[in-house]
């Protein structure tokens, strides 16, 4: 692949294996450490371990962290309402999957 | 430039009271949350309801919306007049640059520069701050993940200009989509986000992965499932039979005795991975009708010879 072409950037694929650093969660999701604190003691996000002193996350925390701050600044939900919808919308998922399964 | 009936989007009337604005709102956030919501055009509703709420909640706002007049139609091209907002200040609505590119041009024109002007410039280039990651999501078919593909992707950025306007840039990215990945995985392409601030380093983007449904198939994870409808002698006797795979058709033996909805396991032949997928094949009985004499002598043979009562375990016959 070409380098230098602007349009056909490096592509980083980011599966189970992939993990963040809570520095990293904090910047892609650009909240503060204390907020991903508040989603790890609510159970919204699990660390998975240590990476020396710090806390290392799974690939799907990312994609937790965003819905509930989406949950957050756009219906004005809280950590433990979202904590809940997160897991309402995980059962969906698996509904919808299976009734897909189903209906063909 | 076209009009937006924001009392029509809202589904209130021009004179609700702001209460009833505010319940509305909530009502429809709810309703079209893209995160939540399985409505199919959520993302674009969300949007077009935030954009009329933040006219509405803000009585300034509202007021001056109001006195464009009642004879405009939703979608209708659209002047403002000038000086239309003389005595008006919008502040503290809540608009800020980030929010920019989300709104529409009749908004922008009408709410958005000047506010906007005032803001940015203050910010820029006063410290030194790492650009934005961007998110985003990507619809790709199951074969470009099967056999990896590069899908040109078009996205809206918003972009701050010299003079502290905020105008959107329609960006083309050609993506080199990963082989093997899964729905709802992420690509990170480093540098490709927001702009930062002072020279500082740009931010990246990252793009979540949605599949299409796919006539034939369906992705469960890493593993793919077939449908493939088979007769009743094919069902009963065994059988080798060609079925299709997103690698091309393939030689596939049922055994004797198979059931209506038996899964055959092909392992590895799922999607690529460090721990590849299966493909599953779901076997589906499918019954000739009994339209011609033959088949009906058949069936009814069938009938006299198997003996065979499916209702048995129901205590009925």
């Amino acid at each position: 692949m070409d380098e230098t072409d602007p349009s056909m950037p490096t592509v980083e694929l980011i599966d189970e294996q992939t993990t963040f650093t809570l520095a990293e969660l904090c910047r892609c999701c650009a909240v503060e450490a204390e907020l991903i604190e508040a989603l790890v003691e609510q159970g919204i996000l699990e660390p998975i371990g240590r990476l020396g002193r710090h806390w290392c996350f799974s690939s799907s925390s990312l994609r937790r962290t965003r819905i509930t701050l989406h949950l957050q600044r756009d219906l004005g939900v809280n950590l433990e309402g979202a904590a809940l919808a997160l897991d309402l919308l995980e059962r969906i998922e698996q509904l919808d999957a299976r009734l897909r399964a189903l209906s063909r | 430039m076209e009009y937006k009936d924001y009392y029509q989007t809202m589904g209130v009337a021009r004179d609700a009271t702001q209460e009833e604005i505010k319940r509305a709102y909530r009502k429809l956030a709810r309703k079209y949350h893209p995160d939540v919501s399985k409505e199919p055009d959520a993302d674009a509703r969300f949007k077009e309801v935030g954009e009329a709420n933040e006219v509405l909640k803000d009585p300034e706002k509202r007021a001056a919306y109001d006195q464009l007049g009642r004879q405009w139609k939703n979608g209708q091209d659209f002047r403002p007049p000038p000086d239309w907002d003389t005595g008006f200040e919008f502040r503290g609505g809540g608009y800020t640059a980030g929010d920019a590119g989300v709104h529409s041009d009749f908004f922008e024109e009408l709410f958005g520069r000047d506010f906007v002007r005032g803001n940015g410039a203050e910010g820029r280039q006063a410290f030194l701050m790492r650009g934005e990651d961007h998110h985003a999501r990507v619809l790709i078919d199951l074969e470009d993940s099967f056999s990896g593909a590069t899908r040109s992707i078009s996205l809206r950025v918003p972009e701050l200009t010299e003079d502290g306007h905020v105008t959107t840039r329609d960006r083309t990215l050609n993506v080199r989509i990963p082989k093997g990945i899964r729905p709802r995985q992420q690509i990170r392409l480093a540098g490709q986000g927001g702009p930062g601030h002072g020279g500082a380093e740009t931010g990246d983007l990252y793009l979540e992965v949605e599949f299409r449904d796919h006539p034939i198939y369906r992705v469960d994870g890493g593993d793919i499932y077939l449908d493939v409808p088979v007769t009743p002698w094919e069902a009963a006797l065994g059988a080798n039979i060609k079925v299709p795979t997103p690698s091309g058709n393939i030689d596939l033996k049922i055994p004797a005795n198979s059931r209506q909805g038996r899964k055959l396991r092909l392992k590895g032949r799922g999607l690529a991975g460090k721990q590849p997928g299966d493909l599953y094949v779901v076997l589906q009985v499918t019954l000739p009708l009994a339209e011609s004499d033959a088949a009906k002598a058949l069936y009814k043979q069938m009938e006299e010879q198997l003996g065979y009562n499916p209702r048995a375990t129901m205590g009925v016959s």
